[in-house]
């Protein structure tokens, strides 16, 4: 197994060249200046070559690539182009909302996605399967932005229970950090509660017709013995590979709930970066990203070795 | 069952007390420190107002930095940092005392070799201090409170240069760090403004925190756009970046913060039906919408051609589109501001009244031969993509071929300085905006400087006679013939079409009802604003 996770961890070094060297084409061959962004409008065309020229981005791409990557090496992401801070310190300011955001919402997820995919089994055919699959079907196609508003006007409006928007760090109490957090994390988990759940179904469903059930159920087992023990067990490899692919695709999909709520998060971090050009941001994010996204498949295939022994690698 | 023993109930009893302390102390903190919580129009991306024209960024500068000059509420330039001074007969040595007690937020005093530096960095960046520095002929710190300028000929707009009141504003800095090369951002934010920047708190893309200045000296007359008595009425100031509008609404709405700095008019009907919020227009001057035409290619290279799109274009049908509501909106035809002193129709007629029909006719005149016109479509802002929507219905109904380019505003500003043909990425038409203080004459209006491809802005005019009146107009020390001046800039622009206006619209604010104080100015400040 340890020569597993070192094989897979080598393995992530020319996975992150890759991406480094596309992300890095992509940026800088693509429309858009930050020079111009910079410059402003009362510029002359002198003005912009001389932020191009300090910036360095008046240098060859090879060099500017080599510049980067040798940077990298070294731990550092740049100096963001407009504010000027490093950019480990902008990652750094805006990580915890967004770890937060992810974890919490997975908590939500797992805890009610889970149990009702099992029942919706369970009770496959009867109105609780049809309800719990109307809720997946609707939970699924509703747009996040306009559950977001439609919570936003009951509970923060309407109700004045929560507010409408922000983030309170856990440092300031648990207590102003729940009350930020509940609503985007509602919101968000929707979504992956319809997934979840429905992926739950579907693999129990399967796992439910099995002989070993059959014959747990022959000998009296207790059902939520059945149940948990026996088919859950089993059903769990494309769960916990859909929950992986979930965290991953949260990642990524915080971007329209930071908005909506105004969370500080990186997500809306870089939002703001592409809309400016502000490639040291860009390019940070999107290696930090790539290399979660490697490290959450790794914990993945290590789970499965855990929930079925007769996986070995 | 639980039994409270005597010892248990005293504890309890302790315990409650310390709590109530603890609520009671947190309670009176919070009552004295008064936040007002703001969302701004932008995000505070940098904060060296040299180093950028943005203007997020300028009205930061006016919360940590002061002025020698400022502009008040009649764009007249009145002393703000300087106590007294005096100019020379001949006009060509200005003298400048600074006033008693200014210091920087570091605790260190406020020098006239501080205010040197500044002017210099100041004057190596701004369109008009560049124009300021050209007739500079030496600049110094005589003594710790005495600025002297001595100009190699007469200039017009001293004081209207080192006092403007937008992008870029000639902000005081201490001389360390207004020695910083202009083309690089300070590294350190430190002046003698009201408010104090505080770096630690500042969040990019989200939070930025000014701190009142205990120490700061206000002139005694009463706040008048940019000049008076800058009084620092709350404890602190938050600008809490939210760029999504239906949030920063229900976030107003709920209370959660105080001023909204740019609603959209679309959603001011929701604002006013809740009797905690106020809404209303501060900024007299508006902003006014340009169609620019790129010169350099065809077929706008024709000043006929460009005629017909002035006289196509129809600001009502513009205003609608972008705007809406005709309480945000203005109809008139002046280049400079309207509204601003130098406002004026000179040679304004095409605009004034427009019709197709005599577009038309230019357009035959000019030998239009169905050249397809590029309108760079700037679809992430609202008012400039309505903009580009209706140029280019309107250039199609006179006979125009057109094609829209869609794109981000981030892509829009690099292809305006490509200068190249359509063919290899060049470009014909796109739409901008000024607020109303940077275009109140002649000077601070870029868009009327026609130094084509090497000193003009993106569009590139060439108009050696404009630019002669422009120059005369900074020379000139009389009012009058300023004016006089003034309108034959205007009507010389509009013969040459340097451009068109499509239109000037107002952004109104909302507040609670708590916030007062409120200053009328094109740009927006936080002093003199109270909540109770």
């Amino acid at each position: 197994m340890l020569g597993f996770i070192v094989r897979r961890l080598l393995a992530t070094i020319p996975v992150m060249g890759v991406v480094a060297l596309f992300v890095f084409l992509m940026l800088h061959l693509s429309p858009g200046d930050p020079a111009t962004v910079i410059a402003g409008d009362y510029a002359s065309p002198a003005d912009i070559e001389r932020i191009r020229a300090k910036l360095g981005l008046d240098q060859p791409l090879h060099i500017q690539f080599g510049t980067w990557v040798w940077s990298l090496l070294q731990g550092d992401l740049g100096i963001s182009i407009f504010s000027n801070l490093p950019v480990t310190q902008l990652i750094g300011q805006r990580l915890e909302p967004t770890l937060l955001l992810a974890l919490t919402t997975l908590i939500i997820t797992v805890v009610v996605a889970v149990p009702m995919g099992v029942i919706a089994a369970w009770k496959a055919g009867t109105w609780i399967d049809r309800s719990i699959m109307i809720f997946a079907v609707v939970g699924f196609s509703i747009p996040v932005f306009v559950l977001g508003y439609i919570l936003i006007y009951f509970v923060s409006l309407k109700l004045g229970l929560l507010p409408v928007q922000g983030y309170r760090p856990i440092s300031e109490g648990f207590f102003p950090f729940l009350r930020s957090i509940t609503l985007p994390a509602l919101t968000l988990s929707v979504i992956y509660i319809a997934l979840i759940a429905r992926i739950t179904r579907a693999s129990m469903l399967e796992v439910l017709d099995e002989d070993y059930v059959r014959t747990a159920r022959a000998k009296g087992q207790l059902e939520w013995k059945v149940l948990i023990v026996h088919a859950l067990r089993n059903a769990a490899v494309p769960i916990v590979t859909i929950i992986g692919i979930g965290i991953a695709l949260l990642i990524g999909g915080v971007v329209v709930t930071e908005s909506v709520y105004n969370i500080p998060g990186l997500g809306r971090l870089v939002l703001d970066a592409i809309l400016k050009r502000d490639y040291p941001i860009i390019q940070g994010l999107i290696l930090m990203f790539s290399f979660v996204y490697i490290l959450i498949n790794l914990a993945i295939d290590i789970l499965y070795t855990l929930i079925d022994p007769r996986i070995r690698y | 069952m639980v039994s409270i023993t005597r010892r248990r109930l005293g504890v309890l009893t302790a315990a409650a007390v310390a709590l109530g302390a603890a609520i009671g102390l947190n309670v009176q903190a919070a009552q004295a420190e008064t936040v007002l919580r703001v969302i701004p129009h932008a995000d505070l991306k940098n904060v060296d107002p040299i180093w950028t024209t943005a203007y997020i960024t300028r009205n930061h500068g006016y919360m940590v930095y002061d002025t020698l000059f400022a502009m008040d509420e009649n764009l007249e330039p009145q002393p703000q940092m300087v106590d007294t001074w005096e100019v020379s007969e001949d006009t060509l040595t200005w003298t400048f005392v600074l006033r008693d007690g200014l210091t920087w937020h570091d605790g260190t005093p406020v020098t006239a070799e501080d205010c040197v530096a500044s002017l210099k960095r100041w004057g190596a960046r701004d369109g008009m201090g560049q124009k300021l520095m050209d007739v500079v002929a030496s600049l110094e710190a005589t003594d710790d409170k005495t600025i002297v300028m001595t100009l190699s000929e007469p200039y017009g707009l001293v004081l209207e240069s080192i006092g403007k009141i937008s992008s870029n504003v000639p902000f005081m800095m201490p001389k360390r760090l207004a020695e910083t090369d202009p083309f690089e951002q300070v590294p350190e934010i430190v002046g003698s403004g009201p408010f104090m920047f505080s770096q630690e708190e500042w969040v990019p893309g989200s939070k930025v925190v000014y701190l009142r200045n205990e120490a700061y000296q206000p002139r005694e007359e009463s706040p008048s756009a940019a000049a008076g008595g800058k009084l620092a009425e709350v404890d602190r100031v938050e600008w809490l970046y939210i760029p999504d509008q239906t949030t920063a609404l229900n976030a107003l709405l709920n209370g959660e913060v105080d001023y909204w700095e740019n609603p959209p008019v679309d959603l001011v009907p929701i604002l006013q039906q809740n009797s905690d919020i106020v809404v209303e227009v501060l900024d007299p001057l508006g902003n006014q919408g340009m169609l620019r035409m790129n010169h350099l290619h065809p077929p706008f290279d024709n000043e006929k051609i460009r005629q017909a799109v002035v006289a196509a274009v129809n600001q009502e049908t513009y205003m609608q589109a972008a705007i809406g509501d005709p309480e945000y909106f203005n109809v008139c035809t002046s280049l400079y501001a309207c509204g601003s002193p130098l406002e004026t129709t000179a040679g304004a007629d095409l605009l004034v009244n427009p019709n197709m029909e005599t577009a038309k006719k230019l357009l035959e005149e000019g030998g239009y031969d169905g050249t397809p016109v590029v309108i760079l479509q700037a679809t992430d802002i609202p008012v400039l993509n309505a903009a580009s929507l209706v140029t280019a219905q309107t250039l199609r109904d006179i006979g125009m071929e057109v094609e829209l380019q869609a794109m981000d505003w981030a892509t829009l500003t690099s292809r305006r300085a490509v200068q190249d043909p359509v063919a290899d990425g060049g470009w014909n038409v796109f739409h901008t905006w000024w607020i109303g203080g940077d275009i109140s004459n002649p000077v601070t209006h870029t868009g009327l400087s026609t130094g084509g491809t090497e000193r003009a802005w993106f569009g590139w005019p060439d108009d050696p006679r404009l630019e002669e009146l422009r120059d005369a107009f900074s020379k000139e020390t009389d009012a009058a013939a300023q004016k006089a001046l003034a309108d034959e800039i205007h009507a010389r622009a509009l013969q040459v079409v340097t451009h068109a206006n499509f239109g000037t619209w107002f952004n109104p604010v909302a507040y609670r009802s708590n916030v007062s104080g409120l200053i009328k100015s094109p740009v927006q400040f936080f002093w003199n604003v109270s909540k109770e």
